[in-house]
């Protein structure tokens, strides 16, 4: 009877289908159909933006078998600058013309996001090549790294709270009946929705997306094959940087409120959407985030108390069911 | 490796080396020791007593901590949370029951019921997967407890956390030996009352549990959990069940950790989140296991009693650094002691860039890994 | 005299703390096959992997026609004209048949000619050309393993124990394979299984505990029993 439990399962999608069904057991258990969409919005924006945060972390240790429990530090900085750059902006950002606010937006998400690519440069040379082989060192560099950079920010803006200034035409939801959806969660959704589809024609349909894809399974093999793929960390770990910063960004956005604390919230999700997906997966960051986005709403509705805890209930049981993650890349 | 010919009568020059650098560490740990030993008399003033009785107690849980990076190679970023089940333990018995060794043996035994449990739930469920999510599913465990000790708190008192009092012998009003004039006896200027007592409750359960520690990794049992960090495949195929072995030894220290939550709690009347479940403490547990060096047990003594003494006292120096290079730009702000962390940060990237092996282990020549 | 197209020379490698190369020496002759034999944990992987770089020689030289690679990186070594056929093929099941190939084409474009010769030696390879490489069989998986390493042209390809595992009609099939591919590049084949080796083999050497302990013609060693005996233990197969 399990067999064919999980054959029908997997006909339908296998583990694709798990925010699905969190979704319907949500939907029963709230019971009234307007909080269960502006709960599920909810969920899927931010699992978006965890995804962004998350997916360079997945890929990194993917390829290059490093862990930066530094991570966060990029998320952090993004949230910040992207703050700092919307507040410059000031009437470009509060007024009515959209294409003022767009533009500055634009500029925000950019600051950040060239930030986290320079950042990640430099945290590449700096902290993490002179500890390569050794996890060990590694995690206990880039928690060093993590609180140099938290102590950064507290130094540089201070550590009393910042606002986030919202560009207007992103303020506010639009009905649907009895249903009320914030605009900006819509534009979360579909930037990470973008940056996923982006990733995956990258991944899929490039030369150097195939190099990826085949250094993540087995790295020795790539060099036999001839291919520095030593000079594709880098840009792998500048990438990853740059997703996380602007996953930080759209973060603050979310929030309009931002604190160095920002981090820290974001880096214990993060590792459950990495463990719950599978290292070196793209895919596998994005069901992760997904999951972890829908469950963080909808237990903070139903059982507000349990909403970080169900998370880490989530992980343990998945973590049961399948050891490496839900999609971990295929390894030979 | 091979091995370096040597002439009969001579000793290769990395041992010498080496026997000069354990000389050292023994009679630093052993002049740590004495001054420990005798703190009451040494250094009479309260702050003094408090970093005494600091130090005691973290040198048995950075120890505890040191049996599993050091030891056997675990990264774990749960231990606050058993540090702190044996703290909260003791504290919310002698809240409920009132001041009395009863309400300490007793919360302290809950706590440490209820320490063994989890250890053995995250150890058997995540030491079958890769270090990495191990790791990860520990930092998620220990947030996870914070935020349960905050919300809880009714009992825990949330993030304020919970004072109590203690048994009345450690009350500095209670004489242990009285003199002619009916008030407490002096020893060196000092008071033989219940302050004392206090002192020395903590600094000799620490040092018995300490002494256990030195027994576990000079038995079997130490020797099986270096021979699976250096090489788990091996040690496998030689028969060890690796997961019951690191189950195990996550299981001890988990254990001893919670009894240095215990001692925390009693000593400071208090325990709250920021005293026993921070990050912080996290931090500084790592840090002192860094600097100290890790599979020594003589390097969490070193690394404790440096970062203690330096966290307390070195912050006095950056205070006055700031003030007098109040003129120059950018320098008052770095050396402002709200920085202290920025300066840590620092220090330990460096050490674990140059120093792997921290202050006991490059001296003696042994920790660190390949 | 033949060129030697790759020569080791007391070459020492280390594990980790175990010393597993002890001063290997070998000539290999341009062209044709030439077989490393030896059982288990006798070092011919190490050899192998050795020459290619994976891992670094302690002591000792290694020389590709004029070219030093005793401290060269892989991919260097691979661009010199070294193709690597590992233990367990390497390839990448997450990618398809396609894919993979793609990887060891130049610039990723095929050479027509040479891609038809793959699909005439092995034609699972055009089967699946648009399956992921997973869901191949063993051989298939081999068979794909070699293709890689023919579809540009090499000068050398080290090959490590292609047959482990497969049913005597394919080994039986790769020989052809084999012998085909032979005609147009030197190939050094590390195997225990003496069979598969006394049928390409134009010359041999045997490694024990990490030392070439006899080199020769493979027709010498096919002809002396006594050798056999000698050099064939237990744990090798004679069939």
């Amino acid at each position: 009877m399990m067999k064919t439990l999980s054959a029908k399962f997997e006909r339908f999608g296998g583990v694709m289908l798990l925010p699905v069904i969190l979704a319907l057991i949500a939907l029963v258990l709230i019971g009234r159909p307007s909080t269960w969409v502006t709960l599920t919005v909810a969920g899927l924006a931010m699992g978006m933006m965890i995804f962004l945060m998350a997916s360079g972390l997945s890929l990194i240790f993917g390829l290059m078998d490093v862990l930066n429990f530094g991570h966060s530090a990029f998320v952090s900085f993004g949230a910040f600058i992207a703050a700092s750059v919307l507040a410059w902006f000031g009437v470009w950002v509060s007024g009515g013309n959209a294409i003022l606010n767009i533009a500055a937006l634009m500029a925000a998400i950019a600051a950040a996001t060239a930030f986290g690519a320079l950042a990640g440069w430099a945290f590449e040379h700096v902290i993490v090549k002179p500890v390569y082989k050794d996890h060990l060192r590694q995690i206990l560099i880039t928690m060093g790294a993590l609180i140099v950079a938290d102590e950064l920010i507290l130094m540089i803006w201070g550590g009393a709270p910042i606002p986030v200034p919202r560009p207007a035409v992103l303020t506010g939801s639009i009905v649907i009946g009895d249903v009320s959806i914030e605009i900006y969660r819509i534009f979360a959704f579909a930037l990470g929705l973008c940056v996923y589809i982006a990733m995956h024609f990258a991944l899929n349909r490039t030369r150097i997306g195939l190099l990826i894809r085949a250094g993540v399974e087995n790295r020795e093999m790539v060099e036999a094959l001839g291919f520095r793929i030593d000079r594709l960390f880098i840009a792998v770990f500048m990438a990853g940087s740059a997703l996380a910063a602007m996953g930080g960004a759209m973060w603050a956005g979310y929030q309009s409120l931002i604190t160095t604390a920002i981090g820290a919230e974001m880096m214990i999700l993060v590792f459950i959407v990495v463990i719950i997906g599978g290292l070196g997966s793209v895919e596998g960051s994005l069901l992760g985030a997904i999951l972890v986005g829908l469950m963080a709403n909808y237990v903070a509705f139903l059982f507000p108390k349990m909403s970080l805890a169900s998370n880490m209930i989530l992980m343990m049981a998945i973590l049961l069911w399948r050891p490496f993650g839900l999609k971990p890349a295929v390894k030979g | 490796m091979s091995n370096a010919a040597t002439l009969p009568g001579t000793v290769p020059a990395a041992a010498n080396r080496h026997l000069a650098g354990r000389f050292i560490v023994y009679a630093a740990v052993l002049a740590i020791g004495l001054a420990l030993a005798f703190a009451p008399f040494l250094f009479p003033d309260v702050r003094a007593q408090e970093v005494a009785a600091r130090i005691c107690v973290f040198i048995v849980l950075v120890a505890s901590y040191d049996l599993l990076i050091g030891y056997t190679g675990i990264v774990s970023f749960a231990h606050t949370m058993f540090f702190g089940l044996g703290a909260y333990g003791a504290a919310i018995a002698l809240k409920a029951m009132g001041p009395g060794f009863d309400a300490i043996l007793f919360g302290g035994a809950l706590g440490i019921v209820a320490t063994v449990i989890l250890a053995a739930l995250i150890g058997l469920l995540s030491l079958r997967v890769k270090a990495i999510f191990f790791a990860m599913v520990t930092l998620a465990a220990a947030s996870v407890m914070m935020v349960l000790a905050s919300q809880l708190s009714a009992i825990t008192g949330g993030e304020d956390g919970m004072t109590f009092t203690i048994p009345r012998l450690f009350s500095p009003a209670q004489a242990l030996v009285t003199g002619e004039d009916g008030k407490a006896l002096r020893l060196f200027g000092v008071a033989l009352n219940g302050r004392v007592a206090h002192y020395y409750f903590v600094f000799i359960i620490s040092l018995i549990l300490f002494l256990i520690m030195l027994r576990i990794v000079a038995s079997p049992l130490g020797t099986v959990l270096e021979a699976i960090r250096e090489n788990e495949m091996r040690a496998e195929a030689i028969g060890y069940r690796v997961v019951a072995y690191r189950t195990a030894i996550f299981c001890i220290a988990a254990v001893i950790a919670a009894c240095a939550g215990i001692l925390r709690a009693v000593w400071l009347k208090y325990t709250g989140p920021d005293v026993v479940l921070s990050f912080d403490i996290m931090l500084d547990i790592l840090l002192m296991v860094v600097i100290g060096g890790m599979g020594t047990m003589w390097g969490a003594v070193i690394g404790v009693a440096i970062m203690t003494l330096a966290q307390y006292y070195l912050k006095d120096v950056m205070a006055a650094g700031t003030a007098a290079t109040a003129d120059i730009p950018f320098l008052p702000d770095l050396l402002n002691p709200d920085r202290w962390l920025l300066w840590l940060g620092l220090v330990f990237i460096l050490l674990v860039y140059f120093f792997p092996a921290g202050i006991a282990g490059t001296l003696m020549g042994k920790g660190g890994h390949k | 005299m033949r060129d030697m197209i790759l020569r080791l020379d007391d070459v020492h490698t280390d594990i980790a703390q175990y010393h597993i190369l002890h001063g290997v020496s070998l000539d290999v002759p341009e062209g044709g096959v030439h077989v490393l034999l030896g059982r288990n944990g006798a070092g011919k992987t190490t050899t192998l992997r050795t020459i290619m770089g994976l891992w670094r020689a302690r002591k000792g030289a290694i020389v590709f026609r004029h070219h030093d690679i005793t401290a060269l990186s892989t991919p260097d070594i691979a661009r010199l004209g070294v193709a690597f056929v590992p233990e367990n093929m390497g390839i990448f099941g997450g990618l398809t048949v396609e894919e993979n190939m793609r990887l060891a084409a130049t610039g990723g474009r095929f050479d027509d000619t040479r891609l038809q010769r793959i699909f005439a030696l092995f034609p699972a390879m055009e089967k699946f050309w648009r399956n992921q490489a997973h869901a191949l069989s063993g051989g298939q998986k081999q068979m794909l393993a070699i293709s890689r390493a023919i579809i540009e042209k090499r000068d050398l390809i080290l090959i490590d124990e292609p047959t482990k595992g497969l049913a005597p009609a394919i080994i039986r099939a790769m020989i052809d394979a084999f012998r085909e591919i032979a005609k147009e590049t030197t190939i050094l084949l590390v195997e225990q299984n003496f069979y598969f080796a006394r049928a390409l083999g134009e010359t041999v050497a045997v490694i024990d505990d990490g030392r070439i302990v006899h080199r020769g013609t493979m027709k010498a060693l096919a002809e002396d029993e006594a050798l056999q005996n000698q050099f064939l233990s237990l744990s090798m197969e004679a069939n």
